[in-house]
């Protein structure tokens, strides 16, 4: 990879240890992906918040980063472990609320915009077509990338924390415009919810090189399309994928069936729950919209957790949704999300219900609870009097 | 064998060959550096001190600190040796210092698990005992 001299300058540590720092890991990533140069992106979001994800390590990590580190662009960052507002409800030990608001203090002191969410694409306007932006979180990056018209690799924490601070990146595949996929995944169900298409892009994952054509999904509404983002992102490398029904002469799998069941095994571990928990991504406005409408007049026989960005909160709040759900029995939540929270714990919580692929390998492999997938429709039809 | 250089070092060790990708933050034990995925092929296995050969890391953007966190607790693999590269596993070895290097398929089939190997990440060049 070529660098310019001030970018050699800076991998040297002659502009400090927090340049050297950022620049040994963009020039390892960009070698990596044969990347030529390293490009200007305008806008960084950056995943390791949740003390429950980044433990000890990255907390100290952080803390001596944020000594000396400010961000050059736009930054904003992925979910933490728990919502300020309520956390006293969920009996969270004291070291583990010291820990989380060291790593908040830490981004504070950098500069970055303090959003918690997974899905900035939902509360933040997107800029112009083609925009070249460092996203670590895997369903963001894979939604920017395919439905969001803007340019990212597939981030990790740390690619996206040296892009944040140098305001740079690696040119690799993703960021170009692009070649054909190589592969083609068709699906063969009709009319799928969003659990299946959930399923969709967790094989997806599975199979697919950086990139992949979809054939056979014609339009999807933003919570199908947030599942398949969220699936992709958990089980591969895959970074973006193409809704594509044209012949291209790639080689093509099939998603039918056979397949769906495959996956559904994989994640699906009990039919029985105590608790529910909705968003993973976290939930928009319009999801909470319609939640609301499909909640009138009954109510949650279990717990049921709704996670949503704090800037949505206050949105359904002002037009009367939240109200409508906390009747229903939803615990509503900002600043954290289903996966990885500390607030599902296998030593009070032996099942849950989901509609989130992504939500249910992280609660089965990362807090060691069991999971029973249902779509929406059904959690609502059967989960509620 | 000559290897494409990622993250420059040295290591000696025992190869841990993985045939299926490692989701660090899903599968990982981050204290332990044990795999806690039932149905990952390296499920109960340790990854300390390995030289751990897979395919390519998939999932979660936050298994860069699994990795950086592996190290923090000596829980770490000597090395890793990959044929494709993801972002979380190169950056997380970056930051650790883990050697880092990509096989191409030829090379990568050759390694087999178990192998005694010295991994010379600053030439590139990989010997077996």
């Amino acid at each position: 990879m070529e660098l310019t001299k001030e970018e050699e300058a800076s991998l040297k540590g002659e502009n400090g240890e927090t340049l050297e720092l950022a620049y040994r890991i963009l020039v390892a990533t960009g070698e990596a992906t044969d990347a030529k140069k390293l490009i200007p992106i305008e806008w960084a979001h950056v995943s390791g918040v949740n003390y429950n994800t980044i433990g000890d390590a990255g907390e100290e990590f952080l803390s001596n980063l944020s000594k000396d580190a400010k961000v050059k662009v736009k930054t904003t960052v992925n979910p933490m472990g728990y919502d300020i507002d309520n956390v006293s409800n969920y009996n969270l030990d004291e070291e583990f609320i010291k820990k989380q608001e060291s790593i908040r203090d830490s981004y504070n002191k950098m500069g970055v915009t303090p959003s918690f969410s997974c899905i900035p694409y939902e509360i933040f306007d997107l800029p112009k077509n083609n925009t070249q932006v460092s996203f670590a979180e895997t369903n963001a990056a894979i939604y920017v990338n395919s439905i969001g018209h803007l340019k990212t690799n597939k981030e990790s924490a740390f690619s996206a924390l040296a892009s944040a601070i140098t305001g740079k990146s690696p040119y690799s595949d993703l960021r170009k415009d692009q070649e054909s996929p190589n592969l083609t995944i068709r699906m063969k169900l009709d009319n799928p919810n969003e659990l299946e298409l959930g399923m969709l892009g967790y094989y997806a994952g599975k199979v697919a090189d950086s990139s992949v054509r979809i054939s056979g999904v014609n339009k999807m509404d933003r919570r199908s399309c947030k599942s398949l983002c969220g699936g992709m992102g958990t089980s591969g490398r895959c970074g973006k994928f193409i809704l594509d029904d044209d012949d291209d002469g790639s080689e093509k799998v099939d998603f039918d069936k056979k397949e769906m069941q495959q996956v559904y095994d994989e994640l699906n571990t009990t039919d029985s729950s105590d608790l529910i928990t909705l968003g993973s991504p976290q939930l928009g406005l319009e999801e909470l919209s319609d939640l609301s409408s499909m909640l009138k007049g009954k109510s949650f026989k279990k717990r049921c957790m709704v996670f949503c960005p704090r800037a949505i909160q206050n949105q359904a709040k002002k037009l009367g949704y939240t109200g409508e759900l906390e009747r229903a029995g939803c615990e509503i939540l900002s600043d954290c999300c289903t996966c990885l929270t500390p607030l599902i714990d296998k030593e009070n919580v032996d099942g849950v219900t989901t509609n989130s692929i992504k939500g249910a390998y992280y609660l089965k492999n990362s807090n060691g609870v069991d999971v029973n997938l249902k779509p929406l429709s059904k959690i609502i039809q059967e989960e509620t009097k | 064998m000559t290897l494409k250089i990622i993250v420059k070092g040295k290591a000696i060790g025992k190869i841990l060959k993985s045939k299926n990708p490692i989701n660090f933050l899903g599968a990982v034990d981050k204290k332990t550096g044990i795999i806690r995925d039932q149905q990952h092929e390296l499920f109960e296995k340790s990854l300390k001190n390995s030289i751990l050969v897979f395919p390519y890391g998939i999932g979660s953007s936050v298994g860069a600190y699994t990795i950086y966190s592996l190290k923090s607790n000596n829980s770490a693999p000597a090395a890793m040796i990959c044929t494709k590269a993801d972002l979380s596993v190169v950056s997380g070895c970056a930051l650790a210092n883990i050697p880092m290097v990509i096989a191409n398929q030829e090379q990568y089939d050759s390694l087999q698990d178990g192998q005694e190997i010295t991994l010379d990440a600053e030439s590139g060049i990989l010997t077996t005992h």
